[in-house]
């Protein structure tokens, strides 16, 4: 609760720092404000409450997640420093933007009461679509931005419609009233028809397949460091959430709705994965393998009550990796009115620590050992196995095959291929944001069981 | 007010409402005017609150009318800033029909 307290509080200083004309300060203090806020936060990790009413519930399994969406803050507002260079008047605005989206995705995994949840996604949503299209002057972002506008705004209703049926059944919108009225006999029908109607929503945001074509759109067309967020912030925090709602809600899901969860997530995989052999811009590329992490992601649903530590250390290794690719690509394409791969040739010998970290990054997506990525995909296909759903995990395993083809793809651009262009000067922030990241992505691989223990 | 509900029967409320809601999910998806859309979307949030408001009362509960101010808000905002979006895309193409939205692809 002070985590969330202390965050907004963070995001209304920004914004005076511009009433002031302070703006050289904002990133440094941003930064140590949000380093505060992680500390902070950790301290809350081992006194588990709730507050006003149980609105909020600080668990364990919220600071965890809190602590993983501030870390990713953190390498989001460090990036903005060189991103948004050329508009230093809005500066403020954008990291202020994201500070509040953080204050959403906070909330969404503390909630305790459904009131919270639609709130929290409401802050998430409204600051994306307006990081989205925030390149006014740009075609590409304004269409990205209403895209996302409309697809999330429809998700928003349906979830809305899902909260709306499920209080008629239950008569609260407490969590935990709720779990405990779900366990009695006799339910109206409307209260599964809430569920599948949230989850439905929920598989919006987190770009499952059936519901997944905005996705590569929204990503290719948005400005690099939105894409950044949305690829791993917005991803982990819908992930988690739908994962605390199931578990709160719902603690034996019904064996249809796990064969459903199945299938989505069998879908997810191999959609994502054959869709992005064939691109040939790298956002797309990363777009499609969000959208099959989000298969792999799923699989967690299929245990809610032990998979945590699996979920929280698949995220963290996956969006660490992403954050790191997004800094190379920011610097690639920083000159580029595209993202093609053709702007990726040779980086190998213009720029090699900045290609060995994606390299790296694009290794550990596609489960590669010693990056994180690889001990990820074991214990979620160890859990899973145990869970029974041993099909599953065969598409799973075939599937990460299948995914090192598009991945190759790009490392063999930038070590086989002639450069185009010389090589220009790299800014400290891009460095250090995109070592930091992988070098915590393979201190994961090498030390796992600090992350899955947190949760068990 | 429970003798009116009592006579109705929440079942009505629940079908008027899946009814409105159909129809703003079918606006979003076929018409192809942003502003039009947008009141779908529109139609699609208020059909929730007003199946709020029933079970509501059905319930004798305040908490769903309290979540019918929150939904308000929320979908306020939401509008301000799909409008503004719809603004800079006016003054980009000069044109808010969805079908000139179609640069990426892939």
């Amino acid at each position: 609760m002070n985590t969330l307290i202390a965050i907004i509080g963070l995001g209304v200083l920004c914004l005076l720092f511009e009433i002031f004309e302070w703006r050289k300060a904002i990133i440094p203090v941003t930064v140590i404000g949000l380093l505060a806020v992680l500390g902070l936060n950790i301290s809350e990790f081992n006194s588990p409450e709730a507050y006003y009413n149980n609105m909020m519930i600080v668990s364990k399994f919220s600071t965890a997640f809190s602590a993983l969406f501030i870390i990713l803050t953190l390498f989001l507002v460090i990036l903005s420093h060189k991103f948004y260079e050329n508009q230093p008047g809005k500066l403020s605005d954008f990291i202020a933007i994201k500070i509040f989206l953080l204050a959403g995705a906070v909330a969404m995994v503390s909630f305790g009461n459904l009131a919270m949840f639609f709130l929290g996604i409401e802050i998430l949503s409204i600051a994306l679509y307006v990081l989205a299209s925030s390149s006014r002057q740009s075609v590409k972002s304004n269409e990205a931005g209403l895209k996302y506008f409309l697809m999330g705004s429809f998700a928003s209703g349906i979830i809305l419609f899902g909260i709306c049926l499920i209080y008629g059944a239950m008569g609260s919108f407490d969590v935990i009233e709720i779990s405990e009225l779900s366990r009695s006999a006799e339910l109206p029908i409307w209260f599964p028809i809430g569920i599948i109607l949230v989850a439905i929503g929920m598989f919006f945001k987190i770009a499952a397949v059936p519901f997944h074509f905005w996705a590569p759109d929204v990503y290719e067309g948005s400005p690099t460091l939105t894409t950044a967020l949305m690829s791993t912030l917005a991803k982990v925090v819908a992930i988690a959430t739908l994962f605390k709602l199931l578990n709160v809600m719902n603690a034996d899901l019904s064996p249809s709705f796990q064969l459903v969860i199945v299938i989505i997530s069998m879908a997810s995989m191999t959609v994502g994965n054959i869709m992005a052999l064939r691109q040939v811009n790298v956002k797309r590329i990363l777009a499609f393998s969000g959208i099959s992490h989000a298969g792999f992601m799923l699989m967690t649903l299929l245990s809610t009550t032990n998979a945590a530590g699996t979920l929280l250390y698949y995220t963290s290794a996956y969006a660490l990796a992403g954050i790191a690719a997004f800094s190379v690509i920011l610097y690639v394409c920083k000159h580029n009115e595209n993202e093609d791969i053709t702007n990726f040739h040779g980086l190998g010998k213009t720029n090699p620590l900045l290609a060995a970290i994606l390299t790296a990054s694009l290794l550990s997506m596609a489960g590669i050992p010693i990056f994180s990525g690889f001990f990820a995909k074991l214990f979620l296909f160890n859990q899973t196995i145990q869970a029974g759903y041993i099909a599953l995990v065969i598409v799973a395993v075939v599937n990460s095959i299948i995914s090192v083809g598009y991945y190759f793809k790009l490392i063999l651009a930038m070590y086989t291929k002639e450069a185009n262009e010389e090589r220009t000067a790299t800014p400290i922030t891009i460095y250090a944001v995109a070592v930091i990241a992988i070098v915590l992505n393979i201190a994961l691989g090498l030390f796992p069981s600090y992350v899955l223990d947190l949760l068990a | 007010m429970n003798n009116i509900l009592n006579e109705i029967g929440i079942e009505n409320y629940i079908f008027l409402s899946t009814i409105l809601f159909c129809i703003g999910i079918f606006g979003v998806l076929y018409r192809r005017n942003a502003i039009i859309v947008f009141m779908s979307i529109e139609i699609m949030l208020n059909a929730v609150n007003l199946l709020f408001v029933a079970f509501s009362t059905y319930h004798q509960d305040a908490q769903g009318q309290i979540f019918v101010f929150f939904s308000m808000a929320v979908a306020a905002a939401e509008v301000a800033v799909g409008l503004a979006i719809l603004v800079s895309i006016f003054r980009n193409l000069g044109s808010i029909d969805i079908n000139n939205l179609k640069n990426l692809k892939g």
